[in-house]
């Protein structure tokens, strides 16, 4: 059997029109063609107009031209009865198909109030301005509570919702540092190499002017174990784990799981946050320190090739001019920054509401706030090291 | 223009087979879903579609429309194969065919009404108000109170969703929709209004149904021919006293088992009975 598909409705349907005419003050309109979904499109403006057209005292309707109707060609011709019988205009339909006169009793109760209710929450507002920064205050105070609720959970670990049984679960620990910590050193290892090097190249270029070229080994050492190791990768782990920590909290709270925690008497910042919390407090520090090795490393390499320091060279500077400060300057700032990576991960995947953009909207807060927040706190950490001389 | 016996038929015969399922194999991996499985869909039918949980019912439906690929047999819709289809054909079948998936998937970033918007915007070129005013349409059509419109999914009750996909899926005035499990999730009352609508948007639109239910109500209140999938294809086909009389196992314990029975006679007389 080979049925036409143009048939009727699409390709070769004949376009909805109407003919007017008007004899001693009764108007006559005679609809043909096709009043479909696909077509009355066309003639929608023109039909509007007749329905506010005063100046006749009947409006005669003659539908026998009309070859198919559905839903929508049968809205325009109840709306123009609704329109123009509220005009106080005598209106008449004739010789309409049964499918016609099913339809437009179908539709007759919504064209009684045709007009589409407006969206409160897009009128326009001249306070909105202030409303808007009033939110935002109201919503930082909120995000700040929400984060110290879960360090505080945090701290008093993983229990039960009454407290009781401590079931910190070693396993989903191990796994989460695996996924955030050891899967991110391929990545954190060539982008910290990297950054190593061409400071060190950079270093090299300029103090070659006054013969000191051996002092890019104090610049490098110094500037990458006291901030850009520590920094990097706190930034690559906001990116990488703190979008999937917003992510997976989020779609668990779409879909009713966080709830479900709640219901069956586990805290869900136990169960969710506190491994992940844990296990990035732990990464980072350990990240950091191969990232080091790794920027050091890069380092080496180009001021040999640049600057003809020997690797052996190298070291021997470094032991002068570093010492376990400069080392742990950096390394004592990684687990703060691993904590406001988790707690903002967390506040804003707990935030995530019903729908897909706002998933979208929440992880891309997490990450920019996450990196945001970590390079101020690294500039509150440099005020604070000088200070008390460290 | 031509005079009224001419006319064709709106909607098309009524006997006209919208759907052909023909020897459909659809296999994952080494595991067998459907079997040469053949089905007809006849125009302005409710057609109820029945089978253990795990038959193949969704992912009969799935291949229909296009989402699981077949390893054999041929599925026709209006007549094309949707094998060999053109890409400008597929469209029109797509524009003449609504469905309504068992969880609604309505799109969650956009309100009720931008949602039944969306099928007009995609494919037709409507002004705004028009656009607007149809939507409402469509959203009391299935019942949803208008202040409805300007809320997003997340903000609707179960059934609300169900209504409102149910208007997504009628957004272009289809010739076929298909329902996965409508009523599921559903109050009784709920759903026995769920299935008048169903009923009625047949009658007034010429609506081609095809539903996928596992509720016996629905099956015998508006359903013109039940479908029973087991057995990797159809075991039976045919109207409520068809199935009443098969002796199939399967059947016989979904259509006469001391659950059904409670339905269909039940001790005051109701009613909601055979529908047809």
């Amino acid at each position: 059997m080979q049925l036409d598909i143009d048939e009727g409705r699409n390709g070769t349907a004949t376009e909805a029109a109407f003919h007017l005419s008007e004899v001693d003050g009764v108007m006559t309109c005679e609809l043909s063609g096709d009043w479909t979904t696909h077509t009355v499109g066309e003639v929608d403006r023109e039909f509007r107009q007749l329905e506010s057209r005063e100046g006749f005292s009947a409006l005669h309707l003659d539908l026998s031209g009309i070859r198919y109707i559905d839903t929508a060609g049968a809205w325009l011709i109840a709306r123009m009865i609704q329109r123009q019988e509220k005009q106080g205009t005598k209106v008449e339909i004739s010789r309409q198909s049964e499918a016609a006169s099913i339809l437009l009793s179908a539709v007759a109760e919504t064209a009684d109030n045709p007009d589409v209710p407006e969206d409160a929450s897009r009128r326009f507002n001249p306070l909105g301005v202030f409303e808007a920064v009033g939110r935002g205050v109201f919503l930082l105070r909120s995000d700040i509570i929400y984060g110290l609720h879960i360090l505080g959970a945090t701290v008093g670990g993983a229990q039960m919702k009454l407290g009781g049984k401590q079931s910190i679960n070693p396993n989903a620990i191990v796994s989460q540092i695996d996924r955030m910590g050891v899967k991110a050193i391929p990545i954190v290892v060539l982008m910290s190499a990297i950054v190593g090097a061409i400071i060190a190249q950079q270093g090299a270029f300029q103090l070659r002017y006054f013969g000191a070229e051996i002092f890019v080994v104090d610049m490098v050492g110094i500037l990458v174990l006291r901030e850009l190791g520590v920094l990097l990768t706190a930034i690559m782990i906001a990116g990488r784990s703190g979008s999937a920590i917003t992510a997976e909290i989020g779609t668990m709270k779409m879909r009713e799981e966080v709830d479900a925690l709640t219901v069956i008497g586990l805290n869900p910042l136990g169960v969710l946050v506190f491994p992940r919390l844990v296990a990035l407090v732990i990464a980072l520090p350990c990240l950091t320190i191969i990232a080091n090795f790794a920027a050091l490393g890069g380092a080496i390499l180009v001021s040999w090739t640049y600057s003809d320091i020997t690797p052996a060279a190298f070291i021997e500077r470094m032991r002068t001019a570093i010492d376990l400060t400069s080392i742990f300057a950096g390394l004592i700032k990684a687990p703060f920054m691993a904590m406001i990576i988790g707690i903002i991960a967390s506040v804003e995947g707990m935030k995530v509401g019903g729908s897909a953009e706002s998933l979208g909207e929440r992880v891309t807060a997490s990450v920019v706030k996450a990196i945001f927040i970590v390079i101020v706190l690294d500039g509150f950490f440099a005020i604070f090291y000088a200070q008390i001389d460290f | 223009m031509s005079t009224d016996n001419d006319m064709p038929q709106q909607g098309g015969a009524r006997d006209e087979v919208i759907l052909e399922v023909r020897d459909v194999v659809v296999r994952f991996g080494k595991n067998t879903i459907l079997d040469h499985l053949n089905l007809d869909v006849r125009r302005g039918e409710i057609l109820g579609f029945v089978g253990a949980s795990g038959a193949g019912k969704s992912v009969l439906l799935r291949t229909v429309l296009g989402l699981i690929p077949r390893v054999g047999g041929t599925i026709r819709m209006f007549g094309q194969d949707l094998a060999t289809v053109s890409d400008a054909d597929r469209v029109k079948i797509d524009m003449r065919q609504g469905v309504l998936f068992q969880h609604g998937a309505l799109f969650s970033g956009l309100t009720v009404l931008e949602n039944i918007q969306v099928p007009m915007r995609e494919y037709l070129n409507l002004p705004k108000k028009l656009m607007d005013e149809l939507a409402l349409l469509k959203l009391e059509l299935v019942g949803l109170p208008r202040n409805a419109a300007h809320k997003f999914p997340s903000e609707l009750s179960g059934g609300m969703i169900k209504r409102a996909a149910l208007a997504r899926a009628l957004s272009l005035d289809p010739d076929i929709v298909f329902l996965d499990e409508p009523t599921s999730g559903l109050d009784p009352i709920g759903a026995a209004e769920f299935d008048e609508l169903v009923a009625q948007m047949r009658d007034t639109m010429g609506l081609t149904v095809y539903m996928v239910t596992h509720d016996l109500d629905s099956l015998l209140s508006v359903c013109d021919r039940i479908a029973v999938l087991g057995n990797k294809k159809i075991l039976v086909e045919g109207t409520v006293e068809e199935m009443m009389a098969s002796e199939e196992a399967w059947v016989k314990a979904y259509f006469r088992g001391k659950r059904a029975r409670t339905i269909v006679q039940p001790g005051p007389p109701t009613e909601k009975m055979y529908g047809n």
